[in-house]
């Protein structure tokens, strides 16, 4: 009793005896004991599925499954599944897994051992599964990259081939209208194939000998002044290496990405602005006795009444959180004369809506590792969104020279913004120096949920005035957004909610004003879609307002206004090229008219219930593609060629899921003529790439991929001018072709290049750093963004009039993306992003009460899974932009940004009941139908 | 997960009710644990000395016919009774509620017995039980029991189990007979924790086109599972017609107090879903008395 238990029990294919700890779980036993990290965590809390191992065939939870039930059983982890196929010294992936890897099924990678497993439990019972029973097997099992209809497909494909003995049948993707030698076509993500196998390794799955455990001890309070602190006892506990306080920062005591108003501790009389806010930090030999150390803390606080919303923070009365006051910024967007737009309007309307925080909910949680190095450094092992920042921000808290530390980027469990903002860096930086042994410091799902920065809630009145035909005629707006304790980004952000807020129309007269308030709520920052979700859903909804006051349909009136070629934003900046809203529209229409009879947009009972009203609903957005505002927007890429032929690209940009390493594989195959496999693609490492810039505002692609695209030109041109001397020959009679360099009619391996190159005293490697072309700031005119994406969707919904429920059953997804580089990827990202957007208007709130968390797990933070699948129609419109890498532009998150006004104006559309307040409540749905 | 100083993984029901007992400090019964083990991390639960994992007991894991009844063991997990022939024929409502709980990872670990002994207002294995005319066995070191399965309930999350000397073992559900069937709904919200609502299972016993006999049951309706009698009474011997079933809605409202649960559903809202639940839960339960 008491003591551990020493187990016997078959793991993959071999029996192993191995000591157990009471109440250990199955997951710690494989990660921590027996090295098995294949297996990830999410949320501990039996929500997510990524934990999923079979037990004797069968799918459970290993997170809180108590190992000694294992006792005697077989267990199959991700790794025992190719290891099962293994031959001879080849890998073999097993069907599901090559399945995964050809249809693009995996993205970030975190919940693909996860997925792979419950496909492989499934298989096992039913080798022919139909669509009902995928999705009815996967219910729990989470991706918030939101490759659902990506899975269903990859399923099939795996379970025919095993049926059969046959070859994975091709995936079925759209190419590029007009594919190059690689870019425009199919190939699969390079890391895929380490991502469903387990050995991808993500900063949790990283041990360092010594390593030490971290804890934050936090706040817990939304408003008050820290009094006291006393950590002594925390100190005294047996096992505690270091106990950190404010007054043990070496160097800055704050940290931010704009604004450095954010104290990675607070000190004493200091004031605590949110929940989450840090008071100390613990390092200790295990994760068990830092949280021990935590409860040992004594913190004594003032209690202050807390600010809970924005419009409540601009009052006079209530009490200043930062020095400047509550306001982070007032944002004004100024075009026209808006009484002579209200006088020649016929109609004039007028709405308030209102969005809620949401959370990333990325699967998973943070994770730092901090290693003092012996050369007197500080490594840092992060998934991080911009490790420069990072580097820049450590180096700050540290008080070092900024070279002294390295970010050493490691694979993203997910992002979509909610990895830009210092997590636990600093914190584990700390401690590493204090502690000189290395430090991880994970949050788990509770932490996380508190801890960073969300989707910021806003208040959107919108105002609009507009001739009998439609014309818009003006458009005003008033915007409150609530930023939180600290700025993050939230200045940027709450500027693309108020410049979008009239959304992609020609509109003579506009107005726009927004307050970016602080609160004591969690920090509001960077969230895919950037603030324009928020307004697009206010605007988008108003249109088909309008549309209906001035009996038009919901097509007629967005392609009247519709933004073209030559047209000029409300900032005045006039579009010169690549603007294909009016296509996304006409294609979306098509294909709605395809798939409907009637009336598209009037309500149709099911034949077999007609209680349940179905219709569709349409929405449109654009989205700009980089920072913009005058921010330079720049990014560096190296691109180096090796004596085996092979090819590498370096630069510090991230990859989350998203499909960057992708790309830039594909543009360096493209530029050199070689096959893709022979392109080596190294990221995120503040050491050995140059800086990309932040992975944010859909950039990567444009910005980073013209610095690949212009540095492979550069080695080109070296390399041709070299050969050009040495064999006597014009340079432009060298070319690339078929992974070789053809000199007149001589041809030379790349690898012999490499040597030429070397005797001629050049490496061969060349550096581009591109800057994207220059913007103006807001209130200047001119061009405010370089590009911007453009998106139509439709939805069709069903209601059910006696419960109120709202079921989506089909999203047409058009988007102007300007060339589509990587169809599989793109793919990914249109289900994905409409996946992400139906969590934001039917199944995601944050909620905050008084201040406190109330959303504080998984469980209560319900994001989509599979049983919220529609099926997913997109449609790719290639309208390109001169300067993007092939036309291209941003995609990440143009995406998700139209679906939400699209369903709720469907739903409009069913049953007369107009949405003005996400996440769409079924409750208030029928208790107004009720009330009719 | 630092969540008990001893894990006791027991091999019979004496062995684990004297671990019980003989703990020196807190003991507490371990089944599934998908609910209890995030209790214990999460702090919901106070923590205990012992845990006594009673998973691996094989009385406890049986399901089989014992004379006119289906004996379904405290730690079956979900997807055995969910798919279970025998349960899906004589059982449905159960069938059906087991096969909406979690997803299939947990409905291989959590079981009916844990389900139950949570003693939660609107479970939904416990409501399917509630209908089902369920007696429970409850075992002490010195004897064993039967008791009829509404009795086990105190208050919202408390049963009348005493926790450190009984120990729940098992259910009997008697087998159909004629034109008996059950059925099992439930509304959601896609917010928020994955709980119902509001659940609700019939079970009815048709004859001549009358309901000869009927039990329903909806949570939460109180702060017990219990059964809606005077509904029951109103429906009895009635054909459900639109008429009676409206009747019998009035007597659910006027006899059931539903509340408001924080960021999940009003009063109002759980009224209008239970006339939903009623008509259609009744309705699938007619049909299938009548096969």
């Amino acid at each position: 009793m008491g003591e551990n238990n020493l187990l016997s029990l078959n793991i993959n294919n071999k029996q192993v005896s191995v000591e157990v700890t009471p109440g250990q779980s199955l997951a710690d036993l494989l990660r921590e004991t027996l090295g098995l990290t294949g297996t990830k965590i999410g949320c501990n809390e039996n929500e997510c599925g990524v934990c999923t191992v079979l037990i004797d065939g069968e799918p459970i939870l290993s997170c809180n499954y108590p190992a000694v039930r294992a006792q005697g059983k077989s267990i199959l982890t991700i790794e025992g599944l190719s290891e099962s196929t293994k031959n001879g010294t080849n890998p073999q992936l097993h069907p599901i897994q090559e399945a995964f890897v050809q249809y693009g099924a995996v993205q970030c990678g975190f919940c693909s051992p996860g997925q792979i497993m419950m496909a492989y439990a499934l298989l096992l019972r039913s080798p022919d599964p139909s669509s009902e029973e995928i999705r009815h097997h996967f219910k729990d099992t989470l991706c918030r990259c939101g490759g659902y209809p990506t899975i269903v497909r990859a399923v099939k494909a795996a379970a025919y081939a095993m049926r059969t003995g046959k070859p994975i049948p091709p995936p079925g993707i759209t190419l590029s209208n007009e594919p190059l030698n690689v870019i425009g076509n199919v190939h699969i993500r390079p890391d895929s194939i380490q991502k469903v196998t387990g050995e991808a390794k993500f900063t949790d799955d990283l041990k360092f000998s010594g390593m030490l455990h971290a804890a934050v001890k936090r706040s817990l309070i939304p408003h008050g002044f820290l009094k006291q602190l006393d950590v002594e006892k925390a100190k005294e506990l047996e096992g505690v290496v270091a106990v950190l306080t404010a007054k043990d920062i070496p160097g800055q005591s704050t940290h931010g990405l704009v604004i450095h108003d954010w104290p990675s501790m607070i000190d004493i009389d200091e004031r605590v602005r949110y929940v989450g806010d840090a008071v100390a930090i613990i390092a200790a030999e295990t994760h068990e006795i830092a949280l021990k150390a935590l409860d040992l803390i004594k913190a004594e606080y003032e209690l202050l009444d807390p600010i809970t919303d924005p419009v409540q923070a601009r009052n006079p009365d209530v009490p200043h959180l930062h020095e400047n006051g509550n306001l982070l910024k007032h944002i004004k967007v100024r075009k026209g004369d808006m009484d002579a737009g209200f006088a020649t309007a016929d109609v004039v309307l007028e709405h308030t809506y209102h969005t809620v925080t949401t959370d990333h909910a990325f699967l998973e949680p943070e994770c730092t590792i901090a290693r003092p190095t012996s050369d007197d450094r500080m490594e840092i092992y992060v998934g991080s969104q911009i490790p420069y920042a990072d580097r820049d921000q450590v180096a700050l808290a540290l008080g070092w020279e900024e070279k002294r530390v390295r970010v050493v980027g490691q694979l993203v469990g997910g992002g979509f913004g909610g990895k830009e903002d210092i997590a636990g860096q600093i914190h584990a930086a700390l401690l590493a120096n204090a502690t000189n042994k290395p430090v991880k410091l994970l949050y788990d799902r509770h932490e996380s949920l508190i801890a960073h920065p969300k989707r910021h809630a806003t208040q959107i009145r919108v105002k609009v005035g507009a001739k009998n035909d439609g014309t818009l005629t003006v458009v005003e707006t008033e915007l409150y957004g609530d930023t939180g304790a600290y700025a993050s980004l939230g200045e940027k952000v709450m500027t693309r909610a108020t410049t979008h807020s009239s959304g992609p129309y020609e509109v003579p007269n506009v107005c726009a004003d927004c307050y970016a308030m602080y609160t004591n709520n969690p920090p509001a920052g960077a969230f895919r879609g950037f603030g324009v979700t928020q307004s697009a859903f206010a605007v988008e909804s108003m249109m088909d307002t309008l549309a209906e006051t001035l009996k038009l349909n919901p097509v007629d009136i967005r392609r009247k206004n519709a933004f073209k070629v030559g047209s000029v934003t409300n900032t005045g900046q006039t579009l010169t090229d690549s603007v294909g809203l009016i296509e996304c529209i006409d294609q979306t229409f098509a294909e709605i008219q395809k798939l409907s009879t009637g009336n598209p947009f009037k309500p149709q009972p099911l034949a077999n219930a007609p209680h349940i009203l179905k219709s569709w609903g349409l929405a449109v957005a654009y989205k700009n593609t980089g920072l913009g505002g005058g921010a330079p927007d720049k990014a560096g890429a190296e691109v180096e060629l090796f004596e085996n032929g092979h090819l590498e690209v370096r630069t510090s940009s991230a990859e989350l899921g998203q499909g960057l390493v992708t790309v830039l594989q594909m543009i360096i195959a493209e530029e050199f003529r070689v096959p893709i496999e022979r392109v080596n693609v190294l990221l995120m490492d503040t050491d050995l790439t140059p800086d990309g810039g932040p992975t944010t505002a859909s950039r990567q692609s444009y910005v980073t991929g013209n610095a690949a695209r212009l540095a492979a030109q550069s080695l080109r041109e070296i390399i041709c001018k070299t050969l050009a001397e040495r064999f006597n020959t014009p340079p432009d009679q060298i070319s690339f072709i078929d992974g070789l360099v053809q000199i007149g009619s001589q041809q030379l391996q790349l690898g012999e290049v490499v040597q030429i190159m070397k005797q001629e005293g050049h490496e061969p490697l060349a550096l581009y750093e591109y800057w994207a072309p220059e913007t103006k700031p807001l209130g200047q005119g001119g061009n405010m963004h370089f590009a911007y994406s453009f998106a139509a969707q439709a939805a069709e919904v069903a209601v059910n009039t006696h419960t109120g429920e709202v079921k989506i059953l089909r999203v047409i997804a058009a988007t102007d993306v300007g060339k589509a580089l990587n169809p599989l990827g793109l793919r990914g990202q249109i289900e994905g992003g409409v996946m992400m957007a139906i969590g934001n208007a039917l199944t995601e709130e944050f909620i905050m009460e008084e201040g406190y968390v109330f959303t504080d797990r998984l469980a209560r933070y319900r994001i989509p899974s599979i049983a919220h699948m529609p099926e997913i129609i997109p449609i790719i419109v290639e309208d390109p932009t001169a300067e993007g890498p092939y036309g291209a532009k941003g995609i990440g998150e143009i995406i998700s940004i139209p679906t939400t006004p699209a369903i709720t104006n469907a739903i409009y559309n069913a049953v007369g009941i107009r949405i003005d307040k996400l996440p769409i409540d079924q409750e208030k749905i029928l208790l107004a139908l009720k009330q009719r | 997960m630092d969540i008990c100083k001893d894990f006791h993984y027991s091999t019979s029901v004496e062995d684990a009710l004297q671990a019980l007992g003989q703990s020196p400090g807190t003991a507490k019964l371990l089944a599934g644990g998908t609910d209890l083990l995030l209790d214990l991390q999460q702090g919901r639960h106070p923590p205990v000395e012992t845990l006594v994992d009673i998973t691996n007991i094989p009385e406890l894991n049986s399901l089989e016919f014992r004379q006119q009844e289906i004996f379904i063991g405290a730690t079956v997990p979900h997807r055995v009774i969910t798919t279970s022939a025998e349960v899906r024929e004589h059982t449905q409502a159960l069938a059906e509620a087991c096969g909406l709980i979690g997803g299939p990872q947990v409905r291989n670990v959590a079981t009916l017995g844990g389900n139950v002994a949570h003693a939660l207002p609107a479970a939904d294995g416990t409501i399917a039980l509630m209908v089902l005319n369920t007696r429970v066995e409850i075992a002490t070191l010195k004897n064993r029991r039967l008791v009829a399965l509404a009795d086990l309930f105190k208050g919202p999350g408390q049963s009348s189990l005493d926790p450190q000397k009984e120990l729940l073992v098992g259910f009997y559900i008697p087998q159909k007979e004629g034109k008996q069937g059950s059925a099992f709904k439930r509304i959601m919200r896609p917010q928020g924790v994955a709980i119902a609502i509001l659940n609700c299972a019939i079970w009815l016993h048709q004859e001549e086109e009358v309901i000869k006999d009927i039990r329903i049951s909806m949570g939460p309706s109180g702060p017990v599972p219990k059964r809606l009698l005077g509904v029951e009474n109103a429906l009895r011997g009635k054909s459900p017609g639109k008429a009676e079933i409206d009747e019998a809605y009035q007597i659910l409202l006027a006899q059931t107090s539903f509340r408001t649960s924080r960021h999940r559903a009003t009063q109002a809202y759980r009224q209008e879903m239970a006339r939903v639940l009623l008509q259609e839960t009744l309705q699938l339960a007619w049909e299938r008395s009548d096969s």
